[in-house]
């Protein structure tokens, strides 16, 4: 049987042990990038928002020096910025390049893990050149251990297509959200182009045009391209899976649907014009729609233009420009961080190295012997599960879980699908204005709607593993069809899924044919 | 003659950028235009260029204080709809 996989490479059975992922706790996700020749691979496997693999251990920051923009996106409002709210186009403060490199410099030598420091706004950076080059040039000067990226609405792409290459910036990311004009005149409204505002289908044309220009430009010398999607249901969600084609036809190696982020607060043309956002299991379905044409990227996290740390995780409050503007250039022995980078690093490539090792070594699981009780029987249904996961094990109490990880269980083994928050990005001015910091506070505590909303996350999920559960969410959980499970606490999660699957199916509960829920469509 | 950025503005510099005359500076709270330097690019574009890059509504006004990209014209939310939603007067 075909495994529902996100790469277009053969599907390689999983063994019954977890996939040999176990302590990466994202699935089969390493094969995602299975495809790739060995060269790209190298320079992608530690690269934490291409290698959904390397996300668990390596860290990135992003440095808002951009704040020019040169289109309107429907989706986007430059008015706003809460530090509470997280979503692209939104920071808190802008940094000029000198503060930015302090800042990376100070960040690189607290946090070893960081590999790659992308531009990514919260304008466009192409439309910023001058700070976006600047900051590179040092950076590429001071830390060359560190890898460049940059992302951009495409528009500018042609005209800086060899000031990129010159930089050694070998990571783009371009947002394409169409390929047909008029769909991109319900997306933008206008573009600033050869000194005059465009509006209408014209500007899309122009944008799309130069965006796919862009992208062969920068394939053509050599530099991986990631093409970032906004799923905007009723817009583009039918035309994405001909958006993904067409990139990857024209080299882009990774494709990334995210869902729109339309909430009123934020003040967008489609917060205020109500503007549906898509479901989980509608990204999830298009993301599905979309894997056979190209590897799919499931872990993004849709960061801030000044995001810190791991993915998922932001540590932008411990490096504000106050604190940053304390240091002196001076306090900071990038040499010595720069070797102790390279141990760091070198420890965790070896440990992804062995982890794959063993996973190659293990025997092909799926020949179907039902008599072995360590075997998946090919008749059981799939099986979603959300884990409160924390650094590849299932480590996190329920009620203090921003985001659920949402596992797929099949007979041909444990998938990482999607993710999936819990809060609001902003839930008002109560909270407001503390910062990225996770509130520590259980949800069990907070109103009921709160409760409510996180279960109503975890539609089509039969089953949630956590650390540790309250009295009154594991009752609310039961009652809405999701079997709460804290059995697992500190396994790895796909050993910890697996063991459940498993159970369920010695419990014969896998042999029905599954309810209307959003795991039946992906039975083989 | 010369164009006036007011309270509106949200510092994104998108307007430096394309000034040809390099009549718009950083202060606070918000970028200036030098009245002594800003032509309002006639003669040069058809269209000033700050007022044609400028994201936010009435952020770019006039010497008579009238917005160059009034509400609703940049982001193409129906004014009835601004005027319901309380954000007209915020706009203009």
């Amino acid at each position: 049987m075909d495994l529902p996989v996100i790469s277009n490479t053969p599907p390689t059975p999983l063994t019954p042990s977890g996939g040999g992922c176990s302590s990466s706790g994202c699935g089969t996700a390493p094969d995602a990038l299975g495809h790739l020749p060995d060269h790209i691979r190298a320079k992608v496997q530690d690269h934490p928002c291409y290698s959904e693999e390397a996300h668990h251990y390596f860290a990135r920051m992003h440095v808002a020096v951009a704040p020019a923009c040169n289109i309107q996106c429907n989706y986007c409002n430059r008015k706003y910025d809460c530090a509470n709210e997280s979503r692209p186009g939104v920071v808190s403060e802008v940094l000029s390049p000198d503060q930015a490199i302090k800042k990376v410099l100070a960040v690189a030598a607290k946090i070893p893990q960081m590999t790659v420091l992308g531009i990514a706004g919260p304008g466009d950076p192409l439309a910023n050149p001058g700070r976006t080059f600047e900051t590179f040039r040092q950076l590429a000067e001071r830390a060359p251990d560190i890898k460049l990226c940059v992302s951009t609405n495409g528009l500018n792409l042609p005209q800086y297509a060899d000031e990129i290459a010159k930089y050694n910036i070998d990571h783009v990311t371009i947002t394409i959200n169409c390929i047909d004009p008029e769909i991109g005149a319900k997306i933008y409204p206008w573009i600033f182009w050869e000194n005059k505002r465009i509006r209408g289908v014209e500007c899309a044309r122009i944008l799309i045009e130069q965006q796919q220009k862009g992208l062969e430009m920068l394939t053509a010398r050599g530099i991986l391209v990631k093409v970032n999607s906004v799923l905007i249901p009723g817009v583009n969600d039918r035309h994405l899976k001909e958006v993904s084609r067409v990139v990857k036809a024209k080299g882009a190696f990774l494709h990334n649907v995210m869902p729109l982020i339309a909430e009123a607060e934020h003040g967008t043309y489609y917060g205020l014009m109500g503007q549906a956002s898509p479901s989980s299991e509608q990204l999830q379905e298009l993301q599905d729609d979309c894997s056979g044409d190209m590897a799919m990227m499931r872990h993004c996290r849709q960061c801030r233009a000044d995001a810190v740390g791991l993915l998922g995780e932001d540590r932008g409050a411990e490096f504000t420009m106050d604190k940053i503007d304390q240091l002196s250039l001076d306090d900071i022995d990038y040499a010595a961080a720069m070797v102790r980078r390279k141990e760091v690093h070198d420890a965790i490539i070896d440990q992804l190295d062995q982890q794959r090792a063993t996973r190659r070594a293990m025997p092909p699981p799926l020949s179907g012997d039902s008599h072995d009780p360590e075997n998946l029987s090919p008749a059981w249904r799939t099986v979603l599960m959300a884990v409160a996961g924390k650094n590849g094990v299932v480590g996190e109490h329920f009620g203090h879980a921003r985001e659920f990880l949402i596992y797929e269980a099949s007979p041909g083994g444990v998938r990482f699908v999607s993710h999936r928050k819990t809060g609001l990005y902003c839930s008002g001015v109560e909270t407001c204005g503390e910062g990225d910091e996770v509130s520590a506070s259980s949800i069990a505590d907070e109103p009921e709607s709160v409760l409510d909303k996180t279960i109503a996350t975890l539609t089509g999920c039969e089953v949630v593993l956590c650390s540790k559960i309250g009295y009154e969410p594991w009752g609310k959980l039961e009652a809405s069809g999701i079997q709460p499970n804290g059995e697992h606490a500190m396994e790895p999660i796909e050993d910890a899924v697996l063991a459940v699957y498993k159970e369920m199916g010695s419990a014969g509960k896998l042999a029905d044919k599954p309810a209307e829920s959003a795991s039946s469509r992906k039975a083989a | 003659m010369a164009l006036q950025i007011v309270h509106a503005c949200v510092n994104c510099c998108a307007c430096v950028e394309v000034c040809p005359n390099e009549a718009i500076y950083a202060d606070t709270p918000h970028f200036l235009i030098d009245e002594a330097k800003c032509t309002e690019c006639l003669g040069e574009y058809a269209d000033p260029q700050c007022a044609a890059i400028c994201p936010i509504e009435c952020a770019i006004v006039n010497e008579l204080g009238d917005p160059l990209n009034p509400p609703g014209s940049l982001t193409g939310i129906p004014l009835e709809k601004l005027i319901e939603l309380g954000l007209y007067k915020a706009a203009a």
